[in-house]
This record gives structure tokens, sequence and C-alpha cells, in this order.
């Protein structure tokens, strides 16, 4: 993300923070609605991790400007990311 | 000799990795944040599979109050993204007005969080009641000394930090931006917290 923005660019910037702010609202209401559906644990569990990782995904890209970030700073996320799901997936193993 | 005690590229990029030192350095930073939350989700997913019973989050936690403090988290990142837009526009006193607000949200989210915690106690639900528990108190205790780090962390930017405003905008700015990066993630583990421990 460039540290010399101009006023303009800063005003869309903003714009699209509330944009983000509303879609993370409504996404926020949807999660607590679809659990009171009372879904097969699998299918909640899908749906409320889409829902989160979307959220999840809308706040580092904008509010984090990850979106318009430099590379060097992407790759090591990259990486971390990929451990990260490691580590979830190690204890499911357990299961087999 | 006091140049070579300076911390160099910390308001400008550096050459080769095109970021300043300090915002690749928050990066790192969280990087091994996500690693520490990691390992946690971890243990609560083996603590899950491997338990015969498993209360629904929703039967023993309060998921009203647990929403309205996704809510709160939720705005206090836009006021945090709001009070960095103020300084790129030059505008001090709004960047305080934004700032104050962001730390107002972050003393509210930590008093809800009190109250459900006031109302476990009270029925003597402690960490040690059973494993459920002890994964609750784990991860939403670590997230909530999170928050309070970052609240210290927007005081002092709020208070005396705010002085080099004057002196230099352009490190000040980066200052704030790499504690909104901070209070960015603090939300973000709140986002998969939330649906985690009180929906599933």
């Amino acid at each position: 993300m460039s540290d010399h923005l101009s006023p303009e660019e800063v005003k869309k910037h903003v714009t699209i923070y509330v944009r983000v702010f509303m879609a993370l609202a409504a996404l926020t209401i949807i999660t607590v609605a679809i659990s009171y559906l009372h879904l097969p644990i699998l299918a909640a569990v899908g749906v409320a991790l889409l829902i989160a990782s979307f959220k999840g995904s809308l706040v580092a890209a904008y509010f984090m400007h990850l979106a318009q970030e430099k590379k060097i700073i992407l790759y090591p996320l990259i990486l971390v990311f990929f451990f990260f799901i490691v580590l979830l997936i190690i204890p499911t193993l357990s299961r087999f | 000799m006091s140049d070579a005690a300076e911390i160099r590229f910390i308001s400008k990029p550096h050459p080769i990795t095109g970021v300043t030192n300090s915002k690749l350095g928050v990066w790192c930073f969280l990087a091994s944040e996500v690693m520490l939350f990691g390992g946690l989700f971890s243990a609560y997913i083996l603590l899950r599979i491997g338990a015969t019973e498993w209360p629904h989050g929703s039967t023993i936690l309060n998921v009203p109050l647990a929403t309205l403090n996704t809510m709160i988290l939720i705005v206090s990142s836009v006021t945090m993204v709001m009070s960095w837009a103020s300084l790129a526009l030059k505008n001090f006193s709004k960047y305080r007005f934004y700032m104050a607000i962001t730390i107002l949200l972050g003393i509210a989210f930590l008093v809800v969080k009190s109250f459900e915690y006031a109302h476990k106690f009270e029925h003597h639900h402690y960490p040690s009641t059973n494993n459920f528990y002890g994964i609750y108190f784990t991860l939403t205790g670590l997230h909530g000394l999170h928050v309070i780090g970052g609240i210290f962390l927007n005081l002092y930017l709020l208070l005396p930090g705010s002085k080099l405003w004057k002196t230099n905008p352009e490190q000040f700015m980066g200052r704030v931006e790499a504690a909104g990066l901070y209070w960015h993630f603090v939300d973000l583990v709140w986002i998969f917290l939330f649906p985690t421990l009180y929906l599933l």
C-alpha cells in the first residue's frame, strides 16, 4: 500500500471501508441466523467457516490493505496460511 | 555516531523490499500470531474430535452478547482505519476523534466479555470444569489480552505518542497504520472465534 495517497484516493478508500463494514455486519447477521437452522454438524461447520473466511478476507484485503500490498509481505503470509491449514488438519488425522 | 544508532527505513520504504522496515516487522509479528492462535485452534479441533460429547456453544454461551461484541469489534475496525485515513487527509482532530472511539469500543468489548465471564463464574463454570470451558476460556482469554494490549497501544498513539505528528507526520502515520494492522488482526481472530465457540 502506497504511503502517499492523494485526498481523492483516500476518499475512495473511505467509501470502500463503509461498504466493507456493511458487508461484515450483514454476514454476521447471516451467520447467526443460519446457526438457528440447526443444520447437520458438517454442513454447519462448512457454512460457518466459509462465511468467516470471507469476512476475514474482507478485513485483510481492505482494512489491512493486503489487496494492494507488496509481494514481500504477501509471500510470507501465504507460507503462514499453508502452515495454519496444516495445523488445523493434523488433529483430524487422529480419526483415521 | 547518532546516525549509527538510528533505525533506518521506518518512514521511507526500503529500496530492496519496497516497504518500510516497520511494516514488514509488524507483518512478521502478525504471522507469528497466526501460528499462536493456529496452535490453539488445532487444540480445539483435537479436543472436540476426541470428545464423546461436546456441548453446542449456543446452549451454554450467550449468543446475543457475543453477536453484540462481534459488531463492536467490526465497528472499531472501521473507526481504526478511519483514524488512519484522517491522518492521510491531514485532519488531526478527526484522527483523535476516530482513535478515541476505537479505544472506547475496545473497552466496551471487554465490558461485555466481563459480563459473560462473571455469569460463568457465578454458575461455577471455570476453565477446569471441562474441556469445552478449558478451551473457551483459553481462546477468549488470550484474545481478550490482545484487546487490552491494543487499547494501551491506541491510548499511547492518542495521547503522548501523538506529539510525533508535529515533528514527523510520516513516521506517526506509519505507527498508526501498524497499530491498525494489529487491531484488525484482533478483529479477524474474533471473526473466527465467534462461530467456532458460540455457534457450532
